[in-house]
């Protein structure tokens, strides 16, 4: 990794955009980066739309500020596209994620972006493994093989003993949140796939 | 920390010298305090009528009633303020303020 | 260094709360407020968990939560709050209390604005307007330097010769709400360096009484101004130590402030807090182009390091001062205002210009940085100033 990866997050309040900001920083943190993962305090209530930010870097991080022009950009709830600006500042070589069940094209077309888009039915996923809708953890998966910030053995190895950790005593949680994580990352679609 | 159990302060007392932020060391100090001064009226004892009850000793804010061996014997006009309750309080009229 | 240290990613209020339980404080009275509220929320957990003996007051009111703190202090205990914008304004009084009484309190200000219009978000206004109270002051780039800053705090704060209540600042919801990679202390390396508090000298050592907070009339009062100002001159050095003593523990240095990339810079922004990191990205930019710019970050605003900071600008052509905060005098920030007064006679070839950024949270990215930079650089070079005092990145 020779640059800083900048993230940038969309969703609704409530739905756990700050909280997967802070996982996937947790994340890279254990795997030996340097991170931040912050939020950008608005008006923010149930269902208004949020954003959340990551730095991940192998280099300390000293800058201080929002990110305008992302290296990737995840979005939690495609029901914010034609709301909110998601691709504002993404360059077309850098990718967008979002969080549906429709094929990839069919979103590039709607977001009118010409970059990369991926899909990833990260609702259905979280519900299937979980029994709720809990998108963050899916979407966290498909960040990190998109972004390539580390290896899928690795992620999963490091997010196990997380969960380990934080829900020692719900050891169904435990399990559902890696299968939540296995599935996205194997079920994450691309517009440029054939 | 510096004691200053024996510093007296006064007008002319160097900043350097002072005690920090005006702490007070001494104990008992507001006896060198005179407040007698501040009296407009004086209470005078009338031995004779005098039963020694020393409700006026009890309720004296200052305690400026004197009293020896359980017997009242006169008032310290050093630091009477003259408030007069003790001729209020006095059961037998033995205080009067004048 | 001899530390054991711990690399751990917390946010800046858990990293304040984190170096409030390894101190243990005897007392902690605090009001929640925006964006401080995590402190007492994190730390209050610490107390129900048994990981610290304080006793924790809640109060109805920041005014009585700093006047709770200053009877702790002066009963004799280590005590602490923290607090944020309009919870600082509602001290008001009891805050110049604690700093005359001399009482060695260490309360993290997690910097936001004092509205109106109201505002939750991060400027300099709180703590700018409590500069002139009698604390020390120190201001914190990041989630570390918050950390390291409020550890330091205690010594400075409870040194003989300085004895006076301290101020951490960090940045509302920049760094207070941001999680970052940062290293600690482990418990016990945290608690020799604080070491025990003295107990002696307070209200509550019996078998020497003493009375405080007396009425001081007009021959007294201004003798104990002068006491204040003596202690905060002695501060300076101890501040110093302090730092040393902690270089050796951490390997962190900490001084006045901090030099970055200053050896041959013609161009320089001094500023205080979160900034200074963007500040540091756009200087690394600028001088992989072979731009000769700098950085002074300040840290250390009460005292006032005026010497030091000459000398330093004194290497510079141009030098931009940006303070998150108006005075609304209009002649400048207050950190523009003292740094010129600092220069008076002392630097004689250096330009000084005032930029006002980022009140009320306005983001403040490296593209404005940049742009600072951009003004000096046309100074350096034309040696003319358009203007020596603006507001950075408003739309007219």
């Amino acid at each position: 990794m020779d640059k800083m990866l900048e993230i940038r997050w969309h969703g609704r309040g409530g739905q756990g955009v700050k909280t997967a900001s802070l996982l996937l920083a947790e994340a890279a943190f254990v795997a030996g980066k340097s991170i931040q993962g912050f939020p950008e305090y608005g008006p923010e209530r149930m269902g208004a739309p949020v954003t959340a930010y990551n730095r991940i870097s192998d280099n300390p991080i000293t800058i201080h500020s929002n990110i305008y022009e992302p290296d990737l950009v995840a979005v939690a709830d495609a029901t914010l596209i034609g709301t909110v600006d998601v691709t504002a500042g993404l360059k077309k070589e850098n990718p967008i994620i979002v969080n549906t069940d429709e094929d990839p094209k069919v979103i590039k077309e709607k977001l009118g972006f010409e970059g990369p888009v991926y899909t990833v039915d990260a609702n259905s996923i979280s519900v299937e493994a979980l029994g709720k809708v809990f998108p963050n953890v899916p979407m966290m998966a498909a960040v990190v093989k998109v972004s390539g910030l580390m290896s899928y053995e690795e992620f999963y190895s490091l997010m196990e003993k997380q969960f380990q950790k934080k829900f020692a005593t719900k050891q169904n949680v435990i399990a559902g949140n890696l299968k939540a994580l296995e599935k996205a990352f194997k079920e994450v679609k691309s517009s440029e796939e054939v | 920390m510096k004691k200053y159990d024996e510093v007296t302060i006064n007008p002319n007392t160097g900043w350097k010298s002072m005690t920090e932020a005006g702490k007070m060391y001494a104990r008992g100090n507001s006896e060198s305090f005179l407040t007698g001064d501040w009296r407009t009226m004086t209470p005078v004892w009338d031995s004779t009528k005098c039963i020694h009850c020393l409700q006026c000793w009890a309720i004296c804010p200052d305690m400026s009633i004197e009293v020896e061996g359980g017997k009242l014997t006169g008032f310290d006009y050093d630091h009477c303020k003259g408030c007069g309750m003790c001729s209020k309080e006095c059961p037998v009229g033995a205080i009067k303020m004048e | 260094m001899t530390g054991k240290q711990q690399k751990v990613s917390l946010s800046g209020n858990e990293a304040i709360a984190t170096a409030m339980r390894q101190i243990n404080p005897d007392v902690v009275a605090a009001y929640p407020i925006t964006p401080s509220t995590e402190v007492p929320q994190y730390f209050s957990a610490f107390v129900a968990n048994g990981q610290v003996d304080t006793d924790f007051v809640t109060v109805e009111s920041e005014h009585s939560a700093m006047s709770a703190t200053i009877g702790a202090s002066a009963a004799g205990v280590r005590a602490m709050t923290a607090t944020s914008a309009n919870g600082l304004a509602y001290m008001w009084e009891v805050v110049y209390i604690a700093a005359s009484m001399r009482l060695p309190i260490v309360m993290p200000v997690v910097n936001r604005a004092l509205s109106g219009p109201l505002n939750i978000h991060c400027d300099h206004s709180d703590s700018m307007g409590a500069k002139d109270a009698g604390w020390i002051q120190l201001f914190s780039e990041d989630n570390q330097e918050v950390y390291d800053n409020i550890i330091q705090a205690l010594r400075i704060a409870e040194h003989p010769d300085v004895s006076l209540p301290v101020m951490v600042m960090q940045d509302g919801f920049v760094t207070s709400h941001g999680l970052a990679d940062m290293t600690i202390l482990s418990d016990e390396d945290v608690k020799a360096f604080v070491g025990e508090k003295d107990y002696t000298g307070g209200l509550l050592d019996v078998d020497n009484p003493v009375s405080m907070g007396l009425m001081d009339l007009q021959p007294y009062y201004i003798k104990h101004k002068r006491q204040q100002v003596q202690a905060m001159e002695n501060a300076k050095k101890v501040i110093l130590d302090i730092a040393k003593e902690y270089e050796e523990l951490t390997g962190r240095k900490y001084s006045y402030f901090e030099e970055y990339k200053m050896e041959d810079a013609e161009a320089a922004i001094l500023v205080l807090n979160s900034t200074a990191g963007t500040a540091k990205y756009v200087v690394d930019l600028l001088r992989e182009q072979g731009k000769k710019v700098g950085l002074i970050k300040l840290r250390l605003f009460r005292p006032f390091p005026g010497q030091e900071l000459a000398q330093a600008i004194k290497k510079v052509k141009a030098l931009a001062v940006m303070d998150r905060i108006d005075t609304f005098s209009t002649w400048g920030g207050p950190v523009f205002t003292e740094v010129r007064n600092a220069c008076y006679g002392q630097v004689k070839d250096t330009e000084i210009v005032n930029y006002i950024y980022g009140l009320g949270g306005k983001d403040t990215d490296a593209n404005d940085i940049l742009s600072v930079y951009q003004d000096l650089m046309k100074i350096v070079e034309t040696g003319k100033v358009d203007c020596y005092y603006q507001y950075l990145g408003i739309e007219e």
